[in-house]
């Protein structure tokens, strides 16, 4: 027998049933729909996550003063200020893994415009930093060398400070004052936006490192180093490196503690990936638990249908149907059920995507492979479905399919 | 020429678990090409399963059907349903229309389950409610048609294949006299045009229109007579002489 005409006995006994052909195909449809929605917000989470990392650097490693302990009290991460800039110096000179270290110190500071006055995070450090964290500039140039030699009062501004303080006037030029000293902005950067924890990258202002040291905070240690490997691949080595070199510098003997910690961004990414990865597959399985629910509805239905109908099968039967022509109507007609309810599913799912993303501002992706994943699966759940239903109408006897009443 | 249906000593057993029924006891019967025969008997009588295994919708348990020069017996359910599409057609008691499906996607049934594919299924289809009366009611659906007319549409749909043989059980059964004596005239009809008929009834006047009749009795033949004064069934229609047919 022809598909085609298998379609169309198929198209035709659903459409007798139109409510009933609807009802049974919500399941599939919602089930398709929730497949394909919640793997969108979770590669759009993921896509997002990878977005962030690579914003901060794939090759970066991140240097943070160590806890002490004192009688057996051990302090917090970054309870002491171990690091030195001669440190950053000296990973960046000897080190042959290491393309850049930019030390880096920050507090908290009140910075005023002529009328405007914003709370912020003042970062001092070299102009290597613009570098290691891959900032673009949006306006102006970084400070340069002879700036942090001679702690130029000058400042490189994040959107978001630049957004406050100035609205829609340009910056560059304009001065501003941190803890009353005035500086003049000489560069403006474009904006990152949230960071992997959702911190606002570009709520920042960043100084030359001698200029925060001595003329704001009153200090010569620093707190961090942004070290930059020369490739993704030599993270690992460099931050052995690193490592090695600060124990020898800091003279720790074999068997005690590091007074540092050295944070691999590599490490972080990967862990933030996994994590949305689980997330991608456990909302993705919890979906398809409801694909599963529909499928057992298009069983029960179609097991009605084959009672119903037994009388129908027997006179197709006497007419010279062979078993296999019943199966096929059957099964065929599980499958455009299925398929139909596939079909409106990837669009609820699709649509559902959208709204998520219009209205909760969560990002989604909706992968071309998850439409016909998730296509492919309501074939397959119809197959499987109709499968006993449809076998049972094959096998019946036609004397008693058509004495059937 | 060889018989049309060639039966010798075929029996049939129902077997329910310790019991056994026997419905037909060792049958021989041969109907030639162009015959017109109606079985008889009582219920019970064997004749239904009779009509079963003639229309390859059942097997014997023992014995041997020729159809056609064929042997029946020892088909499988796909060759089966092959003899039941290409040689025969099915008329029955209720009908057995198709619901909400027009008479000519009745009529067209047999020829999708063809395994050749046929162009014209449309006017083959056509041609054959033609032929019983009933070119202008193609787009009908069943429940649009008087019963009369529903049988109709089933005689076309077992004209359509153009089998050797028509088999028809109580095909008068849900039908008022003058309809009957219609469908009657219909079947002499197409018998006259050469297909062989073989009609299930418990009704004499209808067994008159054939042209032998075989009474079934306890899974047995009683008798097999050629029928003398066979009945016209055009020359009732003509002379109005339903009350006393």
């Amino acid at each position: 027998m022809n598909l085609l005409i298998v379609l169309k006995i198929a198209g035709r006994a659903l459409a007798r049933n139109t409510m009933r052909s609807a009802l049974t195909m919500l399941g599939i449809i919602i089930g398709v729909g929730a497949v394909i929605a919640m793997v969108a917000v979770g590669q759009g989470a993921k896509a997002q996550v990878e977005a962030q990392i690579a914003s901060i650097g794939s090759n970066m490693l991140m240097v943070f003063p160590g806890s002490t302990t004192q009688a057996g009290v051990r302090g917090g991460s970054g309870t002491v200020t171990t690091l030195t800039n001669d440190d950053a110096l000296a990973i960046q000179k000897e080190l042959s893994s290491v393309r850049l270290a930019a030390p880096s110190l920050r507090t908290v500071a009140q910075v005023v415009s002529a009328n405007q006055n914003w709370s912020t995070a003042v970062t001092g450090t070299t102009p290597d930093y613009f570098t290691v964290r891959d900032w673009v500039f949006g306006g102006g140039r970084p400070f340069t060398p002879s700036d942090l030699k001679g702690a130029a009062k000058v400042a490189v501004l994040g959107k978001t400070v630049a957004d406050n303080l100035f609205g829609s006037q340009d910056p560059i030029g304009q001065i501003i004052r941190i803890r009353n000293v005035p500086f003049k902005v000489v560069g403006l950067l474009s904006p990152k936006g949230q960071s992997a924890m959702g911190q606002d990258q570009d709520d920042v202002v960043i100084i030359p490192l001698s200029t925060l040291q001595k003329r704001i905070m009153g200090v010569t240690n620093i707190q961090t180093i942004m070290v930059s490997a020369n490739s993704p691949e030599e993270t690992v080595t460099a931050q052995e490196e690193v490592q090695r070199l600060l124990r020898q510098r800091h003279r720790i003997s074999p068997g005690q503690d590091d007074d540092f910690t050295v944070r691999n961004m590599t490490d972080i990414a990967a862990a933030a990936e996994a994590s949305s990865r689980v997330m991608t597959l456990l909302l993705g399985s919890i979906a398809s638990v409801s694909l599963i629910v529909g499928g057992i509805g298009i069983m029960n239905i179609m097991l009605v249908s084959v009672t119903e109908r037994t009388r129908e099968i027997g006179i197709r039967m006497a007419v010279g149907a062979r078993g296999r022509d019943i199966l096929l109507q059957f099964l065929v007609e599980a499958v455009v059920l299925s398929l139909a309810g596939g079909i409106l599913g990837v669009i609820l799912g699709v649509a559902s995507s959208q709204l998520i993303s219009a209205f909760v501002h969560w990002p989604t992706i909706i992968s071309p492979g998850s439409i016909l994943l998730a296509t492919f699966f309501s074939i397959a759940i119809g197959v499987f479905f109709g499968l006993y239903p449809a076998r049972r109408a094959a096998s019946l006897h036609p004397i008693e399919a058509l004495r059937y009443e | 020429m060889a018989p049309l249906i060639q039966i010798e000593d075929l029996s049939k057993i129902y077997q329910t678990g310790e019991i056994e029924l026997a419905a037909l006891r060792g049958i021989s019967l041969s109907v030639a090409r162009g015959e017109f025969v109606a079985i008889m008997g009582p219920s019970g009588s064997g004749k239904s399963t009779m009509m079963h295994i003639l229309g390859c919708l059942d097997q014997p348990t023992r014995g041997r059907y020729l159809l056609d020069g064929e042997e029946v017996g020892g088909l499988k359910p796909n060759e089966l349903a092959r003899i039941r599409n290409q040689k025969i057609g099915f008329v029955f008691q209720g009908f057995n229309l198709l619901h909400r499906t027009t008479a000519i996607e009745n009529v067209e049934l047999p020829i999708l389950y063809d395994g050749l594919s046929v162009r014209d299924r449309a006017a083959r289809a056509g041609e054959a409610l033609e032929r019983v009366g009933l070119g202008d009611r193609r787009s009908s659906y069943p429940n649009q048609l008087s019963g009369g007319q529903q049988q109709r549409v089933a005689i076309a749909r077992a004209l359509v294949m153009r089998p050797p043989l028509i088999l028809a059980d109580e095909p008068t059964g849900n039908l008022d006299t003058r309809t009957s004596v219609e469908i009657m005239a219909l079947f002499q009809e197409l018998n006259r045009d050469g297909i062989t008929i073989m009609v299930v009834t418990h009704e004499p006047d209808i067994a008159h229109y054939a042209s032998r009749i075989v009474t079934f009795r306890d899974g047995t033949i009683r008798s097999d007579l050629p029928v003398s004064r066979r009945t016209d069934a055009k020359e009732i229609l003509s002379k109005g002489m339903f009350e006393s047919a």
